[in-house]
């Protein structure tokens, strides 16, 4: 057996440890008088700022119509295939809309690059980052789920607009 | 041999072909939108402009015919400016349309602009309007804003289709395409349209926003909605068809199908009344059992009849493997009444590709060794009282005619093969699921006498896309069971040959097939008319069986 060598020679003060505890002891008081940014999680949530990448929602616009074309882009890009659109005619102008919309969560691994390839901002990341199921089929988030108003995703597109462009 | 020098490569070609003939025989892909291998040069899209040396200007290579010792240039910086700015005037007009465009994926002008083009525009003008979800004839929508004007329709209707429907209306940048005056986009053949439009201005109103064209596996099969056999591909999403396309085969279909055969030869396959698992009559009713017990009963039902009572009917909408198989089986069991039924719809023909003869396999049918005249004698005996038991295999015996229905349930037995219930299951005491052509491996022999192959492209119960070697999509290769993408019904059904052979062990007949190769094999073995062929020499594209007189086409 060789002996083995140590990376670095510890001096003798570092050795006999008490000026590194005292220094440690030190940190601890001084960080006493600071204010805490601890939270109380579950009673205080975190809450996040635009740039955060939560689940991915659909974007809902004022006139209660999912600005979703169903184009499938967002399918092919997820790099998990967490995401099932199957695409019906509508008469509305945009012709296609999505008549089922399925994002599996515990797919999902919350790249945004399905924000990233939507040619309509129609499907952003939110601020949600509460996903709790007891079984597989409930990970499964169809259009009722992902739906949300475009006024709860004000911070989000702002932040896209500002940064993505 | 003239030659003619294209990218620096030396060239053989024969007088009269034009540069883009030259250049495609040869491998080199020229960009091109109106051009069309079938149909007449137009010369209007402008994207095959080449430079020809001693040439003072750039010519279309679509219609310009080669000549000995000319030298072209397709990739020069001259011509990809003028491809680019081809590209660029073409755009101009063209709404930004692809997410919500068919086409996407398969489509010219996509990839062209991609592949040729600055990337950006420099119009800032409003974009011309032009109407779109037109309904130009019953099974197709035309989007006046993505057409691009390339007459490719047009010509297609005057030339191959011959029934000279179509024509551009108006001038300039407010050209579209329209129907003659009261007139519908309605001949046999409308939906090839669809397949040679190259942008997504002309969708088939049966697939629109069905699926993406990328999230499909494509299969390649045969048509089996008449005796032509048109070659196609069978595009398939979470187990299910959604479309059939036409695949180029210049012997049978060139690149064509007929709208009925694309549209109606599918819909079985995915049908609510496919026939799952197999059915005993008890009491009465009709009742889902074990295989086991169904191929016990059945087994032990033909035994209590004498092989002089008992008949067999195969089909020609059956495979040559599962006509085979039903004959051996009968040969071993010293029976002799077999036979098959045509199904001819006269006067429903033309020169271009549709046959009367609504069934795939009719000549394999009868080179197998079944009769067509045959099924009257069998009427006739059941009505006599001759013939007790029955084993159908593939046919709607039942649906032929009322007096058809009343014999059938007359007999003692009726065991019956069927993809989906109809009159003749209904009236069966022993129902086998039968796998259609779209969930099996097996031959058709068309009418010019061209074995073809067909292959699984659902996956039944006991199939396996990716350990029996199935085309798969993206989707089928990442999926899991948990996914819902992967939970397509699965049918319980088996191929008709393989059913009769499990059959034949339950009766103690030796007959040992696993695979439907080994059926054609030895069908070659045994047949003159397929001596020398098997799967690899059918390949993709068919091959001739030998023909002796005695069987006249
Ligand atoms: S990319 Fe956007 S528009 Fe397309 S399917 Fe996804 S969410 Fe809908
Ligand atoms: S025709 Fe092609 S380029 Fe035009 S919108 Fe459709 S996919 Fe896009
Ligand atoms: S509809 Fe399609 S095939 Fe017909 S002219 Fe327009 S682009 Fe060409
Ligand atoms: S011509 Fe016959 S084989 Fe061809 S597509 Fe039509 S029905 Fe099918």
């Amino acid at each position: 057996m060789t002996e083995k060598k140590r990376i670095k020679n510890l001096s003798l003060m570092e050795r006999i440890y008490i000026p590194e505890i005292a220094k440690g002891m030190w940190l601890t008081l001084k960080t006493m008088f600071k204010p805490s940014v601890t939270l109380q999680y579950p009673e205080v949530k975190f809450e996040p700022t635009g740039s955060y990448r939560g689940r991915p929602v659909l974007v809902k616009d004022q006139n209660e119509v999912e600005r979703c074309v169903a184009c499938g882009l967002c399918a092919r890009v997820c790099p998990a295939l967490a995401i099932e659109v199957q695409a019906s005619e509508t008469e509305l102008e945009k012709e296609r809309y999505p008549q089922k919309f399925e994002i599996n969560m515990l797919r999902c691994i919350f790249c945004g690059l399905c924000e990233e390839v939507c040619p309509e901002e129609a499907i952003v990341m939110s601020k949600d980052y509460e996903l709790v199921f007891s079984n597989r089929d409930d990970a499964i988030f169809g259009k009722d789920k992902l739906l949300v108003p475009v006024e709860n995703l004000k911070e989000r597109l702002d932040f896209l607009r500002k940064f993505k462009g | 041999m003239p030659t003619i020098t294209i990218d620096g490569n030396k060239i053989d070609f024969s007088q009269g072909q034009t540069i883009i003939e030259v250049a495609r025989a040869a491998g080199i892909e020229i960009p091109h939108f109106c051009w069309h291998p079938k149909l007449s040069v137009s010369g209007n899209c402008r994207v095959c402009l080449v430079e020809i040396e001693k040439m003072p200007k750039l010519a279309i290579s679509c219609a310009t015919i080669a000549s000995d010792g000319m030298v072209v240039h397709t990739n020069s910086p001259k011509t990809l400016e003028a491809r680019n700015a081809v590209m660029e005037f073409i755009l101009i007009n063209h709404p930004l349309d692809c997410p919500i465009c068919d086409e996407a994926g398969e489509c010219k002008l996509q990839e062209y602009a991609f592949a040729h083009s600055r990337g950006e525009s420099r119009f800032d003008e409003i974009k011309n309007r032009k109407e779109k979800r037109v309904q130009l004839g019953p099974r197709i929508k035309f989007d006046g804003e993505r057409c691009i004007s390339c007459s490719r329709c047009i010509r297609f209707s005057d030339e191959i289709a011959k029934s000279n429907q179509l024509t551009f209306t108006n001038r300039g940048d407010k050209v579209t395409i329209s129907t003659f005056p009261g007139e519908s986009f309605d001949n046999p053949y409308t939906l090839n349209t669809t397949d040679i439009c190259p942008v997504g201005a002309l969708t088939n109103e049966d697939f629109r926003f069905k699926s993406r064209v990328w999230e499909m596996s494509s299969t390649k099969s045969v048509c089996v909605g008449c005796a032509r056999g048109c070659n196609s591909e069978i595009w398939v999403r979470n187990n299910e068809v959604l479309r059939l396309t036409p695949r180029l085969n210049e012997e049978v279909n060139s690149y064509w199908m007929c709208d009925k055969g694309r549209l109606e030869t599918f819909k079985h396959i995915n049908a609510e009344d496919r026939i799952s698992g197999t059915y005993i009559r008890k009491a009465g009713q009709l009742q889902k059992v074990e295989w086991k017990e169904a191929l016990d009963v059945a087994a032990k039902s033909l035994r209590e009849n004498k092989s002089n009572e008992i008949g067999f009917v195969g089909s020609a909408l059956a495979s040559c493997e599962d006509n085979y198989v039903l004959l051996k089986l009968a040969k071993q069991m010293n029976i002799n009444i077999t036979a098959f039924t045509n199904h001819i719809v006269t006067g429903d023909q033309d020169q271009i590709l549709i046959r009367e003869d609504k069934t795939p396999n009719s000549l394999g049918a009868e080179l197998i060794g079944l009769n067509s005249n045959g099924v009257d004698l069998i009427y006739r005996m059941i009505k006599d009282g001759k013939l007790k038991a029955l084993i159908i295999v593939e046919e709607d015996l039942g649906s032929l005619s009322e007096d058809w229905e009343q014999a059938l349930g007359q007999l003692d037995l009726l065991i019956v093969t069927s993809t989906n219930s109809n009159k003749t299951t209904a009236l069966a005491d022993i129902v086998f699921p039968a796998s259609t052509y779209a969930e099996k491996h097996g031959t058709f022999v068309n009418f010019q006498g061209r074995v073809q192959r067909i292959m699984p492209a659902v996956a039944t119960e006991e199939e396996d896309r990716a350990l029996d070697g199935m085309s798969m999509s993206r989707w089928d290769k990442f999926g899991t069971k948990f996914d819902r993408w992967m939970q397509g019904r699965k049918v319980d059904a088996k191929p008709s040959w393989k059913i009769l052979s499990l059959l034949a062990a339950y009766l103690g007949i030796k007959m040992k097939f696993d695979m439907a190769e080994q059926v054609f094999e030895e069908i070659s073995n045994t047949i003159d008319a397929f001596r020398g062929l098997d799967y690899d020499v059918i390949g993709e594209l068919g091959a001739k069986v030998k023909i002796n007189e005695k069987i006249k086409i």
